[in-house]
């Protein structure tokens, strides 16, 4: 049984992109067959966040428009050999695909695929409609402030009046060392608000932007953000892990960086 | 007098989890805070004329979430009004 994930959020910014890579890379990594298709037709990342740019020949929209067959806009993983990447058009805009091509575009990767993941663009407009239409969960990422709740909580309106049966929150970005300060919401707060379940917490970790610079997800290894990434990918398949307490790691890098400070 | 002011001051995490609280209610249902406002005087007159309430802790909440973890998303008004006293008029 093959499953279809959307990962949304409304807002741009959040770590859409990020969460789409490390959540592919790691399922990957567990044995699983997975691609990632990029449906941010116009303004793509996925496959720079993947480091696979230079490997693109055919997209998305070719596929759909028929000038290549499904096969040959796939592209293979770097590390990973059960994992594809479907990049998006960079010259074409949102209008270019509806939701009936999509819908039909994911049925036919069902076969061959455990996983697919979608990566939505930001906004609510068709891009969003087109990304969400052949999907079966959604990931739905949030910071924790007030301006991507609010989007987030419009995104959770819209997925429940489209009959999404799971919908999970990834909060992303989260600073311990601030929340402690009483200077952001913490994650139990965000779950209040947004009322849905928490698949994980990502916390602000500055290797993500490593990770991105050199085209590579983090999943798996030794980082906070990685750990945290692995975990989301083994709640996605189904097993339960406890949630990390990122204070304690969190309050011994302070206590260091407070020794450097004082000299 | 400043101490105090200090000790008084909300932390701005609680600023925003009031702020979105309050935002998402009038987002969720297209019903602005004006309108919650002129809601929650309307009950209160009306109740008032029957017993006691305490208005300051009342509070007044449209939510779409099916409560209790049902299905029913169907937008409903939540009023949670206490009373001070039965038995005034």
């Amino acid at each position: 049984m093959s499953e279809v994930i959307v990962v949304t959020s409304g807002k741009g910014g959040v770590g859409k992109t990020t969460t789409s890579a490390n959540v592919g890379t790691g399922l990957a990594s567990m044995g699983k067959k997975v691609v990632l298709i990029d449906t941010d037709i116009g303004l793509r990342n996925l496959d720079v966040v993947m480091g696979l740019e230079n490997r693109i020949v055919y997209n998305l929209v070719d596929v759909i428009e028929n000038k290549c067959r499904l096969k040959q806009a796939l592209i293979k993983d770097k590390r990973h050999p059960s994992l594809y990447l479907m990049p998006s058009a960079q010259t074409k805009d949102k209008t270019a695909v509806n939701e009936g091509q999509m819908v039909k575009l994911v049925n036919q990767l069902r076969e061959q695929f455990d996983y697919i993941i979608l990566d939505c663009p930001a906004g609510i407009e068709q891009g969003f409609k087109n990304a969400i239409a052949g999907a079966d969960r959604a990931l739905v990422v949030t910071t924790p402030e007030v301006s991507a709740i609010r989007d987030a909580d419009r995104i959770i309106g819209l997925l429940e009046a489209s009959e999404f049966k799971q919908i999970d929150l990834v909060i992303n970005r989260l600073r311990s060392d601030m929340v402690k300060r009483g200077d952001m919401m913490s994650a139990s707060d965000v779950v209040d608000i947004l009322s849905v379940p928490l698949i994980g917490i990502v916390p602000d970790d500055e290797n993500v932007v490593i990770a991105t610079n050199q085209g590579e997800p983090l999943v798996g290894n030794n980082t906070l953000a990685g750990k945290a990434y692995q975990n989301i990918c083994f709640r996605v398949a189904g097993k339960e892990v406890p949630f990390i307490e990122f204070e304690k790691s969190i309050s011994f890098w302070t206590k260091v960086s407070g020794i450097f400070h004082k000299n | 007098m400043r101490l105090k002011q200090i000790f008084r001051k909300k932390k701005s995490r609680e600023i925003a989890k009031d702020r979105l609280k309050i935002l998402l209610i009038s987002d969720r249902v297209n019903c602005s805070p004006e309108m919650m406002e002129m809601i929650k005087n309307d009950i209160t007159k009306v109740i008032s004329k029957y017993m006691k309430i305490d208005t300051d802790s009342m509070v007044i909440q449209i939510s779409k979430k099916g409560n209790k973890g049902g299905d029913n998303k169907v937008p409903s008004l939540y009023a949670n009004i206490p009373i001070l006293d039965l038995h005034t008029k």
